[in-house]
């Protein structure tokens, strides 16, 4: 667990961070969003003291980070930043080892968790083992700076804008990585992006941020059918919410029974674990107005509506 | 091989064998009686060029990458101008006239001119290092100490070696141009492969002259191909394919 408690962070006349009370549960991602200069980064690196407060306190699991010497702190951390930060005059196999080595680990032990993680973040270590950075696509290279920051198997992995560099397909792909690896490992992530699409896909919990405070807290779901302000309506998006929304719910919400199975039958049957929003697609591609639903087995299991679909949850 | 190894080889071989070049440089100024420099042998020459210039350097690397790292701290940034101004007038300062300074100070021989040199070396030094350690990239440094590294494991394993190719580079130029400094220093007593270049010249002796030249002149392009593979050898993950 993280807590933020009354936290300010001044530089000179300039508020980053405004008296920010946050808590961020053990396990869940919590993402931090907001526009550049909102003071997002700033409380990212506030929890491994990149930062120190300049009012207030931040704790991990009830012990005051202040208390806590700042390598001893952010080796028990993972970290990752935008473009990978990798250091560039070693090969990827020594990058990922840092923090170990900075443990103390044997190299034998070392050798192996690299091993490990090529494999995780599905690098190909006959090729990459020995590559330098440079040698890296980008999207290469930001999975060796998440590689590097999960080595010494931390419980809180720190992302400050990670995927901001990337092509939207590379984006999507390490997306994916990082919702898989936090289900495999159950690490708490805290998350900094501007990009309200990334912050609703991956978050537990999104905190929207502006001028270093916090104007709303809460679940994608209740941002996108709750938003606290017109701001965070901005934020979300006002244009596409409707269909950002059936993003966050699947078919099987919508369910009716089978009625007309003849009609339907006609095209394919749609998976009930499919979001709505891609069974809005397919009606709209398809030009009809029903589905058949199917299970994770492929039985017929029922219908829906587009009339199922603009009814507001 | 190496061009440096070419080099090294080239210099040994005309350091020992330029003693027994004599029927070469008697055909080559035939009005001479002296072809050849004997007053001292080139080996020994060579070595106390070799001593001076290494004295020179030793201090100049040291104090330069010292105080360039240093005023890259956080607490030496305040000094940055000023030292930077103590290198540049370093420099300004003809070595010749500070030879004539300190002489009075420090009498003849090695001395004064191990003084001059390392006063004249040690701004490309101290500047190289400075302009090396603030190319550090600033997201490396902020993923570095992200990952707990202290600055002292910073500096050891991040800044240094990635800045290494500059310093060198810095280095290099410093010593190089030590070697043909030193030269002079000769002017003040010290024994130095100059010591040929002013005695042909208050004689009217070419051929002393061209034997100190030739060997100051192998000496530096040497040294410069060591350096060479030096930097090659500080930046061959850049190259890696």
């Amino acid at each position: 667990m993280i807590a933020f408690d009354r936290v300010t962070r001044r530089y000179g006349d300039f508020t980053a961070v405004d008296d920010v009370s946050l808590t961020i549960e053990s396990g869940e991602i919590l993402v931090l969003i907001g526009a550049s200069g909102s003071g997002k980064s700033t409380l990212l690196q506030l929890i491994n003291r990149l930062q120190d407060p300049t009012e207030g306190t931040v704790q991990v699991d009830d012990e005051d980070v202040a208390g806590i010497a700042p390598e001893q702190l952010r080796r028990r951390m993972g970290y990752v930043i935008q473009g990978g930060g990798l250091f560039p005059h070693w090969t990827v196999a020594r990058n990922i080892g840092t923090v170990p080595r900075l443990l103390g680990w044997d190299r034998a032990r070392i050798a192996a968790r690299v091993l490990e993680l090529l494999d995780l973040l599905r690098l190909d270590a006959g090729r990459l083992h020995d590559a330098y950075p440079h040698m890296l696509s980008g999207g290469q290279q930001q999975r060796v700076g998440v590689a590097r920051a999960l080595a010494a198997n931390p419980s809180i992995l720190l992302m400050d804008e990670p995927f901001g560099a990337l092509d939207p397909v590379t984006r999507a792909e390490l997306q994916g990585e990082i919702r898989r690896i936090h289900a495999e490992t159950g690490c708490t992530v805290v998350f900094v992006t501007h990009d309200m699409d990334e912050a609703l896909s991956l978050a537990t919990r999104v905190a929207v941020i502006d001028r270093g405070r916090v104007i709303q807290l809460g679940t994608p779901l209740d941002l996108l059918t709750r938003p606290a302000s017109d701001q965070v309506a901005r934020f979300v998006g006002t244009a596409d919410r409707g269909l950002k929304l059936l993003g966050f719910q699947r078919v099987a919400d919508r369910l009716r029974p089978s009625d007309r199975p003849d009609d339907t039958a006609r095209h394919d049957p749609i998976s009930q674990d499919l979001p709505l929003s891609a069974a809005l697609s397919a009606m709209v591609m398809r030009g009809c107005d029903r589905l058949e639903v199917i299970d994770a087995q492929g039985t017929p299991i029922g219908t829906i509506h587009l009339a199922d679909l603009v009814r507001l949850a | 091989m190496t061009a440096f190894g070419a080099l090294l080889a080239l210099l040994l071989l005309t350091t020992f064998g330029l003693g027994h070049a004599a029927p070469f440089f008697a055909w080559l100024f035939p009005g001479l009686d002296q072809p050849i420099y004997r007053q001292d042998g080139f080996p020994a020459l060579l070595l106390g060029h070799l001593e001076i210039v290494a004295a020179a350097s030793a201090f100049a690397i040291l104090l330069g990458v010292f105080a360039g790292i240093a005023v890259t701290r956080p607490g030496g940034r305040e000094f940055r101008g000023l030292l930077e101004t103590v290198g540049a007038t370093g420099q300004a300062f003809p070595p010749v006239a500070v030879l004539a300074l300190a002489v009075p100070a420090m009498g003849f021989g090695a001395s004064p001119a191990i003084v001059a040199l390392a006063l004249y070396g040690l701004l490309p030094v101290l500047q190289n290092t400075i302009a090396g350690l603030e190319n550090t990239p600033a997201d490396i440094r902020v993923a570095a100490a992200g990952m707990g590294m202290s600055t002292t494991q910073i500096l050891l394993q991040i800044e240094l070696p990635l800045a290494a190719p500059v310093i060198l580079t810095g280095i290099r130029l410093s010593v190089v141009v030590g070697i043909g400094t030193a030269a002079i220093a000769s002017t003040v007593g010290a024994r130095t492969l100059g010591l040929p270049i002013i005695v042909g010249l208050n004689a009217s002796n070419v051929a002393y002259v061209l034997q100190g030249a030739l060997l100051v002149a192998l000496l530096a392009i040497t040294l410069d191909q060591g350096f060479e593979a030096l930097i090659r050898a500080t930046t061959r993950w850049r190259r890696a394919r």
